[in-house]
């Protein structure tokens, strides 16, 4: 993966000069670079890694969903897929090999707003087969970053 | 009570900023000698799955076998260098022991030893210790602290026991290509002496192939004592674990005196060795994230109007202070009081480094990024 790509999903706040610093890549590159990210899809969004259990009036449930459904002819699961993660609902939605096809998260202000998204909304589809709702009850690494506990820094602060 | 020659080493002014800077609270540290990455987790995950299964007792004096025989691996397909690790290979307590023990195994009171400056601060230290006598060979920042082989051509004729050679150096950052390397080894190579090769960081060298000082040639490696260990390149500082390698003959004697001093390494260090050596992975992230750091740094202190090379390998800086009249005690005292911003004031890697400060980017961006804000800060209030 190209550098740039590497520094900015890990810190997608650094300005152009940074980057440059960085990598020892003029401004010009840079900027191109990015914008070709951009423009093909590759860089998607900038966004905040927000650790939600620390904001007092977040409270939000959050749901992960195992579906079952029935693939359709030609276009495989892409359809039923998209039948799903229209719906605002849904935060994320994956496909998946194994025990079931399809795994999506669902955010909602309480358990019974997400239980009736899946009574009301999802389960009636007629190509979900079935589908079984984990509860989240705490998030200990999102993103590859611990959230729970920070590393503390035990080096003297001076040495050889 | 104490002896003559340990009284000698009287603590310089370096030990009382030291302390200064131990004792303030809140410090942004570009003083620090060591990763500032904890030890990658596989590593860690080996050593507790040891510690789990009671592995708690000695080793052989020269370390376990296993981790000598990955380190022959390593150093062959690493370097095409062949040690063989029943009889050349030794495990010591980080490369610090190491090179006492090569010293103490070499030196007779009086001998001379070649100590490059700016030097890692335990190398005369330890020539002194052993009863040996300091030939320095300075180097300047215009060679970009390079050894002048005319410099060095002049020592020779004083006869020296041994050479101490550190690349990438610890402070200036410095490390050699093929031909430079040569052309020291040809000078080297029409004396009796030994050659004590500190690669400590080795594995953190930038945008050039390390070159192993004895995969030179066949007499080169017959000459070479070579000193590694894992702290740096693997980021385990506290596991102390380093290793030497040399002829059979030096080894074993290294190891007789290894053997009374310290009886073996700690065995857990010993076993996390093991797997560091597999986490090539691990090692290779740590390294692309100094780099990156790296050139931060070196275009920002330019900016700042520090004069200051690239450093090709290891994680410091050596910068000079020409520009702004100040003796680095005095600037680091000053930047530390004002700022809390620390560095290490040239003078400890050798009276004739006043001029410089060591700045290390084994540190987060945001870190450096403050740093740079606040020593702007203070160079303007100058």
């Amino acid at each position: 993966m190209d550098q740039i790509l590497e520094i900015l999903e890990d810190n997608a706040r650094l300005s152009i000069e940074d980057l440059k610093k960085l990598t020892g890549k003029t401004k010009k590159q840079i900027q191109s670079a990015i914008k070709k990210y951009e423009k093909k899809g590759i860089i998607v969004k900038y966004k905040t890694l927000i650790n939600k259990e620390k904001v007092k009036d977040y409270q939000k449930v959050v749901a992960l969903i195992e579906v079952e459904v029935n693939p359709q002819k030609d276009v495989g699961f892409d359809l039923i897929a998209q039948r799903i993660y229209r719906f605002s609902e849904v935060k994320n939605c994956f496909l998946l090999s194994g025990t079931y096809d399809l795994l999506i998260e669902v955010v909602g202000p309480d358990i019974n707003t997400v239980a009736s998204f899946v009574s009301e909304k999802l389960s009636p589809l007629s190509s979900v087969k079935r589908t079984a709702t984990h509860f989240m009850l705490k998030k200990y690494k999102e993103d590859g970053v611990v959230l729970v506990k920070k590393d503390k820094n035990r080096r003297l602060p001076i040495s050889y | 009570m104490i002896s003559k020659h340990v009284e000698k080493m009287a603590p310089s002014g370096i030990r009382e900023f030291f302390d200064l800077v131990l004792g303030m609270p809140d410090v942004i540290s570009l003083g620090v000698g060591e990763p500032d990455f904890i030890t990658p987790w596989r590593i860690r995950e080996k050593a507790i799955t040891a510690l789990e299964e009671g592995v708690t007792s000695y080793t052989s004096n020269q370390g376990l076998f296993l981790l000598r025989d990955s380190i022959a691996d390593h150093l062959k397909t690493q370097y095409r260098l062949n040690y063989k690790p029943d009889k050349e290979i030794l495990i010591t307590v980080g490369v610090s022991e190491g090179l006492d023990l090569s010293l103490r195994a070499i030196l007779e009171p009086k001998d001379k030893v070649i100590v490059v400056a700016p030097y890692y601060v335990a190398y005369p230290a330890l020539v002194e210790l052993n009863h040996g006598k300091v030939l320095l060979l300075e180097t300047k920042q215009e060679d970009n602290f390079k050894i002048d082989p005319k410099k060095l051509s002049q020592l020779l004729k004083q006869n020296p026991k041994a050479i101490i050679l550190n690349y990438p150096s610890n402070p200036s950052g410095a490390t050699y290509t093929a031909p430079e390397l040569k052309k020291i080894w040809n000078l080297l190579a029409k004396k009796e002496l030994i050659v004590i090769s500190d690669e400590t960081y080795d594995l953190l060298t930038y945008g050039q192939k390390h070159i192993c000082f004895p995969s030179l040639a066949k007499s080169a490696k017959e000459k070479t004592i070579l000193l590694n260990g894992f702290s740096k390149g693997h980021a385990m500082t506290g596991f102390r674990v380093g290793f030497a390698c040399g002829s059979s003959e030096i080894i074993q004697a290294m190891t007789k005196i290894h053997s009374y001093s310290v009886m073996c390494g700690p065995v857990i260090s010993q076993v996390a060795a093991t797997e560091a050596l597999l986490a090539k992975k691990e090692v290779k992230t740590m390294k692309t994230e100094y780099m990156r750091r790296r050139d931060f740094l070196v275009e920002e202190l330019g900016r700042l109007g520090f004069s200051v090379s690239l450093p090709q390998g290891a994680f410091y800086c050596f910068a000079s202070l020409e520009k702004f009249k100040f003796n680095s005690l005095d600037f680091a005292k000053k930047l530390l009081v004002k700022e809390k911003v620390a560095v290490v004031p040239g003078l400890a890697f050798g009276k004739n480094y006043k001029k410089y400060i060591r700045l290390s980017y084994a540190n987060s961006l945001d870190n450096l990024k403050e740093a740079i804000v606040r020593i702007e800060r203070f160079l303007k209030s100058l």
